[in-house]
């Protein structure tokens, strides 16, 4: 157990330092990191309670004498947050279902059939992971407004129930995982291929299926650029074009635009917290940032 | 039965297997086949058709060969994004890849409350790009922004940030190592991979830390390194929300991504000609740098197994 810090510590002397110096040693390193990481989200919370006349002060108040909840419901209400809301939890809804949809069925048949072609098509799937979405951006948006898709929920929808690669390159990798002679058992009881994915696979691979649905939603959910793009009225706006909208109004208040903010953030927030486990195995296994 | 005819029959029933499994991959991969000519495939090509013709929506249509690609290379502003882009890729990866190794490496170690320290570190890359412009346009902020308090409490006036066209870049790089945790967490899942008995036999080899280090971590982590820095720098070709919602490319033009550029040509402008041969020019620079990267990667990326010769 030995990697180079640990003996960075102890450099000049052979001897192992007493367990209480090295502590107080690596804390001396991590602290003042820690500290400016986590300092813009104390100024946030700070801010956010925080009356006009308070927020110019320099040097600022930490902590108000009396912190503002009501900043929070006022915001909540200037601004249309609770549609906001709504239309951000229905649009990463319905990029879950389709992605797990279209993409556990892709992915079975890349990790389990063999079938001519392959090893050129998973090399496809592989390389629309690299290609910038700028490419394609300017065509799609001519189908879709010949389509009449232009602010409806359908183009940021619709396109996900056909697949998406990096959803396919997990759970693909998830079923590699899992031995194969359970389907040749299967196969040879009389199940069919598709039984087999149904019967046997998923229900041993609900973990990849809850790390692509987790990631998914989260993604959907910090979105900024496709809705910018296809959506219009604010009525359809999620909350990343909801909170952008906010900063736009003009005299809107720090404490208030911080306030929805932090709400802004609070769901993909809750997810890591309760699903850190998945989060981060999926962000191992992948190598994708999260 | 004879022989012949069980024969017979175990083949039929392989080859009907086979055209089962045949169709049955077909099946599951249709919404994806169909999804990628239509989606990815289909626009790819409509789009670097596009690239060659004056085009705006539906209008007209006039194919003026490498026109817009002429044009572009004499576009001051597009020549400006483009360098701005690129400084902002090759400032902000590189350092914000030895800040996620450095973290990384600390938090390896057994710290007294690891897993907060790790929450700490990682929290910022959960959060939406448009949270963190929100937030860092207030904390960069010349008058009551968190960053200018801090820099008066040492004596220093701080410049205007985001409102100075010398320093708004660098801000939005100052910004980006915010976000380094994803990464960060790469590393650290690199670095709980390398086996220990490496360092314990260069320890006995009378290896000090730095050349442990040298010659144990950093081919080891390589591989990782590699890969890492390949996404990130697909990624900060295509910045684009920090500027959009921070500066909207300004002040002066400093901040202008080249897809802050590509959207006002498109959709502000409505010149999707234009337009589409920035987003060819994007793409050819992403492919471009990914490919040397790659090229480059077997002078200085290790993987175990492989034997080097030298």
């Amino acid at each position: 157990m030995s990697s180079f810090l640990d003996s960075a510590l102890n450099i000049n002397t052979r001897r192992v330092w007493h367990p209480v110096f090295r502590q107080v040693g690596l804390l001396v390193l991590v602290l003042p990191g820690a500290s400016l990481f986590l300092i813009p989200w104390l100024w946030m919370l700070s801010t956010a309670g925080k009356e006009t006349a308070l927020i110019w002060k320099t040097p600022p108040v930490w902590i108000p004498p009396v912190y503002h909840w009501e900043n929070f419901i006022k915001a909540w209400l200037q601004g249309d947050f609770a549609v906001y809301y709504l239309n951000t939890f229905y649009i990463s809804g319905m990029n879950v279902i389709g992605i797990l949809f279209s993409s556990v069925l892709a992915a079975y048949a890349f990790a389990r059939i063999r079938f001519p072609g392959r090893d050129i098509l998973f090399v496809v799937v592989l390389s629309t992971m690299m290609l910038p979405r700028q490419v394609t951006l300017i065509p799609l948006y001519m189908i879709f407004s010949e389509l009449g898709w232009i602010n409806t929920f359908k183009p940021l929808i619709v396109p996900l129930f056909f697949g998406d690669a990096f959803s396919i390159f997990l759970l693909r990798q998830f079923f590699l995982t899992i031995s194969r002679e359970l389907d040749d058992a299967a196969l040879i009881d009389g199940c069919r291929r598709l039984g087999v994915l149904f019967r046997i696979l998923l229900p041993l691979t609900s973990p990849a299926l809850a790390v692509v649905a987790i990631f998914n939603f989260t993604w959907a959910w910090n979105e900024f650029f496709t809705p910018l793009i296809y959506l219009d009225s604010p009525k359809l706006f999620p909350i990343t074009l909801g909170l952008h909208r906010f900063i736009g109004r003009a005299q809107i208040d720090i404490q208030f635009l911080m306030a929805m903010t932090i709400v802004s953030t609070l769901i993909p927030i809750g997810i890591f917290f309760l699903t850190q486990r998945y989060f981060i195995q999926g962000i191992v296994i992948t190598g994708i940032k999260g | 039965m004879t022989v012949h005819s069980g024969l017979s029959d175990f083949l039929k029933r392989r080859i009907t297997q086979r055209t089962e499994d045949v169709l049955t991959a077909y099946l599951c991969l249709l919404p994806w086949i169909i999804g990628f000519l239509a989606f990815t495939l289909g626009p790819l090509v409509f789009s670097l058709v596009l690239s060659f013709f004056q085009a705006d929506l539906f209008t007209r249509n006039i194919f003026v060969g490498f026109g817009n690609y002429v044009d572009l290379v004499q576009d001051p502003l597009f020549l400006k994004s483009l360098r701005i882009t690129a400084i902002y890729a090759f400032v902000s990866v590189p350092l914000g890849a030895a800040t996620a190794l450095a973290v990384a490496l600390l938090l390896n170690q057994k710290v007294v409350g690891l897993g907060v320290w790790r929450t700490v570190y990682y929290l910022p890359s959960v959060i939406s790009g448009v949270a963190v412009a929100v937030l860092w346009l207030q904390i960069f902020n010349p008058r009551m922004g968190l960053i200018n308090n801090a820099l008066k409490v040492v004596g220093i006036e701080g410049p205007s940030w985001i409102f100075d066209s010398t320093w708004a870049l660098p801000s939005l790089i100052i910004m980006s190592l915010w976000a380094v945790g994803a990464n960060m967490l790469l590393y650290l899942a690199g670095l709980q991979g390398i086996p220990t008995h490496l360092y314990e036999a260069a320890k006995i080899d009378g290896a000090n830390v730095g050349r442990r280090f040298w010659h144990v971590t950093i081919p080891m982590l390589s591989p990782t390194i590699f890969f890492n820095v390949v996404i990130s720098l697909i990624a900060a070709f295509q910045f684009f929300t920090q500027s959009f919602i921070m500066t909207n490319g300004g002040p002066n033009n400093s901040t202008l991504s080249m897809v802050l550029f590509l959207y006002r040509k498109a959709f502000q402008q409505t010149r999707f000609g234009y337009a589409s041969a920035v987003a060819w020019v994007l793409f050819a620079i992403i492919i471009c740098f990914t490919l040397l990267f790659i090229r480059s990667s077997s002078l200085w990326v290790y993987y175990a197994g492989e034997e080097r010769d030298e």
